[in-house]
């Protein structure tokens, strides 16, 4: 479904994504994982056309990607933003946040549309008059989800989808992703800096580490913790909790 | 084993009040704080973080604190006036919050900020102050002091901007420390560096630490004890070594729904909330 191959991207003078290449067959989940600055988001932005300096091969449902996305594309390939706060409309209702995809991509049957899309993600119906500001945290990430999927996309990118909910949300929306690509036959690329949260729902993992994939791994082998790059086990060993001798052994990777 | 009370909370309750109506923040906590590494564990909303403001009189102005006894040494908590506070804020209590970037200020550099933090509290000159604060900085590890001493917020990274904080709200020598949430907008392997340098310092001063998270598991790695909150009650407290034996239902699913690195793609157990929870 999805084929990247040797992508390089540049933010000015920096760098930013080196060689990196990951396949995901239809209906698989891809993880990755790294900490802040390693170009894990900036994977999924380039994918979707939002960094404009880049070199390499993207296949996306068959066709190459170029220099431009059309409409198609969009309808195709939808994405899932970290925070729930900062990406919908604090002055549109929920109903008018849905439609409006809908319109741009001329679809019709708007109404129908967005009361199915809010049942796929567990809101009953009361919540579509309402404004973001009137949901929680964990409300509007379903929100969030469900804009992506009222165009009813085979890709899903998912930018730390559950990184500002408490754990108990994030089981929720963990599960309700789990089940949607189930029912759905959905592809997902999913970035966290979470571990486990990437172990949980994706069946192929990769680490990254300064613009570059340090290691990948299948979700069986990450559960064995059998990794080799010094990086990804020291990323392992920090998800198991605070234990002194651990920190200390750590090592800076700039 | 006699231990030494160094805050003593009895029955604390703050609501607030709103536009529709009062919110029962905090209702009925009770807790007694040694030398010791406390921590506070809840969802966001449970009275975690006001139950922290509380103790430091940081609780916002339509805010109603109650208790029958906020006692921190000798001091009366309770009704101190913006003088009393003063003496007690910074010197003998002291608080960490989540973000360096919005808790330093942007058109101060850090030295300056760590300087004006010391000199609230001692009287000494210009010299003094920058060698202490220097040494601060090599206390939180930070490699390059110098350098960082004469940076302003912006140009240090997350991880380095709380151990500004932590070298910052340490500098006077507090009693007590308040960390709410201090790591959670860091990096994993970062997180668990500043938290160890929280540790050292804590332990080298005979600090007492009350850490505030909503992660359960972090905190129990780390704290000697925990109080577990559920809509502004302490539903559970637990030692942190025996946190498995968790018997309220409420500790047991924040425990059970976190994602597990065994290879298992199953749905996670969902929290089943019960409204006796809520009741006392």
């Amino acid at each position: 479904m999805i084929e990247i191959e040797n992508l390089n991207a540049w933010f000015g003078e920096n760098h930013v994504l080196k060689d990196v290449s990951l396949k995901v067959p239809a209906n698989g989940s891809f993880g990755l994982v790294g900490e802040s600055g390693s170009g894990k988001s900036t994977v999924l932005r380039t994918m979707t056309g939002l960094v404009d300096d880049w070199e390499g091969n993207m296949v996306v449902g068959g066709h190459e990607l170029g220099r431009k996305r059309d409409k198609d594309f969009y309808r195709q390939v939808q994405m899932v933003f970290q925070d729930p706060f900062g990406s919908l409309h604090p002055r549109h209702t929920i109903d008018r946040i849905l439609s409006e995809p809908v319109a741009v991509h001329g679809l019709g049957n708007s109404d129908a549309r967005v009361i199915k899309v809010l049942e796929q993600v567990g809101l009953d119906n009361s919540f579509r008059f309402r404004y973001p500001h009137q949901l929680s945290g964990g409300q509007r990430q379903r929100v969030s989800i469900a804009r992506a999927l009222i165009l009813e996309p085979r890709v899903l990118l998912l930018d730390e989808p559950t990184s500002a909910l408490d754990v108990s949300i994030q089981a929720e929306v963990l599960n309700l992703l789990a089940a949607l690509r189930r029912d759905l036959g959905l592809t997902y690329i999913m970035v966290s800096h979470d571990l486990a949260v990437v172990a949980h729902v994706c069946d192929d993992i990769a680490i990254m580490n300064h613009g570059r994939i340090v290691e990948r791994a299948t979700a069986s082998q990450l559960a064995q913790g059998s990794l080799e790059h010094p990086y990804s086990q020291q990323l392992y060993k920090a998800a198991g909790g605070y234990d002194r001798a651990v920190i200390d052994s750590f090592v800076d990777w700039d | 084993m006699p231990r030494e009370t160094l805050l003593s909370v009895k029955n604390l309750a703050i609501s607030f009040t709103t536009s529709k109506g009062p919110v029962n923040a905090v209702r009925g906590v009770s807790f007694d704080l040694g030398r010791e590494r406390l921590g506070i564990v809840g969802e966001s909303g449970s009275g975690k973080s006001q139950t922290g403001r509380a103790i430091l009189g940081l609780t916002a102005a339509n805010g109603r604190i109650s208790a029958d006894k906020m006692q921190f040494h000798d001091v009366d908590l309770r009704n101190l006036s913006p003088r009393q506070w003063r003496k007690v804020r910074g010197a003998r209590i002291s608080m960490i919050m989540q973000d360096p970037k919005y808790s330093l200020n942007p058109v101060m550099t850090i030295g300056d900020q760590i300087i004006e933090a010391y000199r609230e509290h001692h009287k000494v000159g210009t010299k003094e102050a920058i060698h202490r604060a220097i040494e601060m900085l090599e206390a939180v590890k930070i490699r390059d002091p110098q350098r960082v001493f004469k940076s302003y917020p912006h140009e240090v990274s997350g991880g380095m901007g709380q151990r500004v904080m932590i070298a910052m709200m340490l500098i006077p020598d507090p009693e007590l420390l308040i960390a709410d949430e201090p790591t959670s907008a860091l990096d994993v392997t970062v997180q668990l560096q500043v938290m160890a340098i929280l540790d050292d310092l804590v332990r080298e001063r005979g600090m007492a630490l009350i850490f505030i998270s909503h992660d359960l598991h972090l905190v129990s790695s780390f704290c000697d004890r925990v109080l577990v909150m559920y809509q502004g009650h302490v539903v559970e407290e637990i030692r942190a070594s025996d946190l498995d034996q968790a018997k309220h239902p409420y500790t047991q699913g924040l425990l059970n729904c976190l994602p597990k690195m065994d290879g298992n793609h199953d749905d996670l157990p969902v929290l089943q909330r019960q409204a006796s929870w809520a009741e006392g």
